[in-house]
């Protein structure tokens, strides 16, 4: 039970370190390019699920702040009514601010986000890369197993 | 060579598994990750600092501002790399072009042909929402500019290449994807010429109808509109080279 317990804990450790395992396997055993390649896409998703995992909070929500937050609405805004401000009244920068209150604990860990969404980018070039010089492989050697590969290079030596 | 990788690979899983017990609790507030004042200052004084409200843009387009005009370089990088990989030599395709007498003209499918016609153009749409509104809900330029750039691949897939080329041949893409590097770069030399830092975006308020806080909003939606730039031309351009083999003929 205390097993169970400190297993679901940190299930988002286990859970990414398995895809991660699964991804490093197709990597390294696997003949055919492409399968590779799918192999580095599935090991990509594991950091990215690590990094993401890391950046929650217990009962947060995106890291977005709240339209009434930064909109603050006529109805709320008692100080509002008692200057009788018309309706096309637009609070300032510096008004908002005053009356503004962020919590931390409410929003998850915004920079997690921000250095996968490089991790994302970068992912879809390597990913292209890697298949344009799998397609020119493949147009060179006639397969892109990487056994034949290797035969037909030693054999035109 | 199966049973090596086998081994490695366990041998990996169970190094990263026997350091878990050292890591924070799932959803734990108190965690380094969460508890450093990096992250807290982010989630507290984006908003009065830049006015914007989501954190997750403002961190990405003005404090981080720096790394991601080289993540749209990267894009950019690999779109040219892919171009060039693949790209026959011009006697290859003057080889082919002997046997290139088959017209590929595929009679457009009704039902394909028309629910295309209907979701391109409100794709287009929902992308430039996606990019101009990225500073105040979820999206950005990456976003948008992969969301556009797909609009231009369901065009190459429901009719042909030829169609979707029509709009974005391969000049064009290549002067949009460095007109959006441009744009971004300009955004940060313009903050130099005025005296400030690169990507300082403080310091725009002098040529923006803004105050300096303003400032940084609208120069993070400027710089967004050049990544989802190069995020579109570059997007579209892998998959018209690796569908079509380099030689933008005829696709899958």
């Amino acid at each position: 039970m205390e097993l169970l317990e400190a297993l679901s804990a940190k299930f988002n450790y286990w859970i990414y370190v398995i895809i991660m395992m699964i991804g490093l396997y197709a990597m390294i055993s696997k003949n055919n390019l492409v399968k590779k390649l799918i192999g580095m896409s599935i090991f990509q998703t594991a950091i990215i699920l690590f990094y993401v995992s890391i950046g929650v909070k217990e009962g947060d929500t995106i890291p977005i702040l709240y339209h009434d937050q930064v909109h603050p609405s006529h109805g709320d805004s008692h100080h509002e009514a008692d200057t009788g401000h018309g309706e096309d009244h637009h609070p300032s920068h510096e008004e908002i601010v005053a009356n503004l209150h962020i919590e931390p604990d409410d929003f998850a860990n915004p920079l997690p986000h921000v250095l996968m969404l490089t991790a994302i980018v970068v992912g879809v070039a390597t990913l292209g890369v890697g298949l344009a010089l799998t397609q020119k492989i493949y147009r060179d050697f006639g397969s892109i197993e990487e056994n034949e590969i290797l035969e037909s290079i030693k054999s035109a030596k | 060579m199966k049973s090596f990788a086998l081994i490695a690979v366990v041998l990996t899983g169970w190094l990263l598994l026997s350091a878990v017990s050292d890591f924070p609790d799932w959803g734990d507030t108190e965690s380094p990750a969460n508890d450093y004042r990096l992250s807290q200052h982010y989630i507290t004084e984006t908003f009065p600092e830049t006015s914007v409200p989501n954190m997750v843009t403002a961190v990405l387009a003005d404090y981080r501002g720096y790394d991601t005009m080289f993540e749209t370089v990267v894009i950019f990088v690999a779109g040219i790399a892919i171009m060039s990989i693949l790209r026959r030599k011009p006697l290859d395709h003057l080889k082919d072009k002997g046997k290139e007498t088959r017209t590929y003209k595929k009679d457009p499918d009704l039902i394909i042909d028309t629910t295309c016609r209907l979701m391109i153009p409100i794709i287009q749409l929902f992308a430039l929402y996606v990019v101009a509104h990225g500073h105040h809900s979820p999206g950005g330029g990456f976003q948008g500019g992969v969301i556009f750039g797909a609009s231009f691949i369901l065009l190459a897939l429901s009719r042909d290449l030829q169609a979707a080329q029509r709009w974005v041949p391969e000049k064009r893409v290549l002067n949009l994807a460095g007109i959006g590097i441009l744009i971004y770069s300009g955004f940060g030399f313009a903050c130099m010429l005025l005296g400030s830092n690169f990507l300082d975006y403080e310091i725009l308020h002098k040529i923006m109808p803004a105050t300096p806080i303003e400032a940084r909003s609208h120069s993070m939606l400027g710089v967004e509109i050049g990544v989802a730039f190069t995020c579109t031309a570059i997007m579209f351009s892998i998959y018209s080279n690796l569908a079509s083999n380099g030689d933008m003929k005829e696709t899958l």
